[in-house]
């Protein structure tokens, strides 16, 4: 059995393999539609989600499934606590699959450790959030047709923000991405995911707090919040949550093919004036999370259609 | 200086000077009952000076803690007056409750029962990182 906890779990191959399971199911949705019969889907997401837990029951219902669904801390046994080991215990007692975001780093493995059944990593804090990934990969796919040769711009939190160190590892293993890191001094990638991801396989990147100055060479725009929740001092949020704002201006020195992505939800970092503009692709990547979902979810319960 | 010979027991031998009281407390000899010798400071003709750890008791060593904190120890096992076992430590690629995450945001912070465990992620760096965050061993 195979979990998915790290974006670093999956191999090159295993990601073209759910990337054409994703595009065969946007081509022909109907074909999936009975895919999952019998299986049901757990969500324990122990921290407040949105659209990730909304793309993981669309997911399961758009392939014939159930869901069971925990949302909150506050309203499970975690309330009384319980521990990540025995809940995994027990949810693998109920159901084929279950997906778990948790405030605390490793949580999803330690669920892992300890199920009978897959365990899918929606987001431990701020260390990894892979499907995530799996929707950026999928929206680079069908947005620019290949992953190699592409200089790929990440701006905002750099630090705190899981979706950027996910995806600098998956796209790092492409020939020809060039990284530009954009973001306040303070949160700036950390050292360990630059020496793992990007020296060890000689990946160039550079670094600079100036947005303007790098939009014009970018193919990709990756833009984040500056989280509230990941910081301990709320002095220092609120001195850094404004550092980047994307406007129809700023965009006009960019490509005309750029493509804007954000992993959402948006505060202000990216104008809503942007949104009209061809090149924002970020609600477009919401829908393709949702068929990059149904197709790891495919996988790990290892059904074939 | 007299220190007796063992008769059934272990020697941690080539211990870098300076190493046996961590040692001494992270394989957790003061919890034993038989005699246990430190010496200091010995004279060496590879190393200069040494510690030297003896135990008058046949017990299993945590070889993990030695392979990360002295990589270059020997331990002799002596059954019977007689040096029966050489044993040499390696950089353990994986090491449980020796290191302890210190990132308020790891799982471990919260669920106490839980082992640190940490492996190696980089050998030349001895870099260990927490299996749960990655956040690097100190």
């Amino acid at each position: 059995m195979k979990h998915l906890l790290d974006i670093k779990d999956l191999s090159v191959a295993e990601l073209d393999e759910l990337i054409a399971v994703a595009n065969d199911i946007i081509a022909d949705p109907r074909k999936y539609s009975e895919a999952c019969h019998g299986k049901k889907l757990a969500t324990l997401f122990f921290e407040p989600s949105t659209r990730t837990r909304l793309s993981f029951e669309a997911a399961m219902y758009e392939l014939g499934g159930n869901v069971l669904s925990v949302a909150g801390a506050n309203t499970s046994s975690a309330a009384k606590g319980e521990s990540i080991a025995d809940t995994a215990r027990v949810v693998s007692c109920y159901a084929d699959i279950m997906a778990m975001r948790h405030p605390k780093e490793g949580a999803p493995l330690v669920a892992a450790m300890n199920s009978s059944i897959p365990v899918i990593n929606a987001g431990d804090g701020g260390h990894n959030h892979p499907t995530q990934t799996l929707a950026d990969l999928l929206t680079i796919s069908r947005e620019k047709g290949r992953f190699d040769h592409l200089t790929v711009g990440l701006c905002g939190d750099l630090k705190f923000g899981r979706t950027v160190h996910s995806l600098i590892h998956a796209l790092s293993r492409y020939e020809g991405v060039k990284f530009v890191l954009i973001s306040p001094e303070e949160l700036k990638v950390p050292s360990y995911v630059k020496a793992e991801a990007l020296k060890t396989r000689n990946v160039p990147y550079e670094q600079t707090t100036d947005l303007s100055e790098a939009l014009p060479s970018l193919d990709i725009l990756y833009m984040t919040r500056v989280q509230r929740e990941r910081f301990f001092n709320e002095e220092d949020y609120l001195r850094l949550k404004d550092s980047y704002i994307l406007t129809p201006e700023k965009l006009k020195a960019a490509k005309a093919d750029l493509c804007v992505m954000h992993p959402l939800p948006r505060v202000n970092e990216i104008s809503v004036a942007v949104d009209s503009d061809p090149r924002a692709c970020y609600f477009k990547q919401v829908l393709y999370g949702k068929y990059m979902r149904m197709a790891l979810i495919l996988k790990l319960l290892e059904v074939k259609v | 200086m007299n220190i007796d010979s063992i008769h059934n027991g272990i020697v941690i031998d080539h211990i870098t000077a300076g190493n046996s009281m961590k040692l001494y407390q992270l394989l957790h000899l003061d919890r034993l009952d038989c005699p246990v010798a430190i010496i200091k400071n010995a004279q060496s003709r590879k190393m200069g000076r040494k510690d030297i750890i003896k135990i008058d008791a046949e017990l299993d060593i945590d070889l993990d803690v030695l392979g990360f904190v002295d990589p270059g120890v020997t331990v002799n096992v002596i059954r019977d007056d007689k040096l029966i076992e050489k044993r040499s430590v390696h950089l353990p690629a994986r090491m449980t409750n020796v290191l302890f995450c210190k990132n308020p945001r790891c799982i471990t912070s919260t669920e106490q029962e839980l082992p640190h465990i940490f492996v190696l992620t980089d050998a030349d760096t001895r870099t260990y990182r927490c299996v749960y965050c990655e956040t690097k061993g100190e």
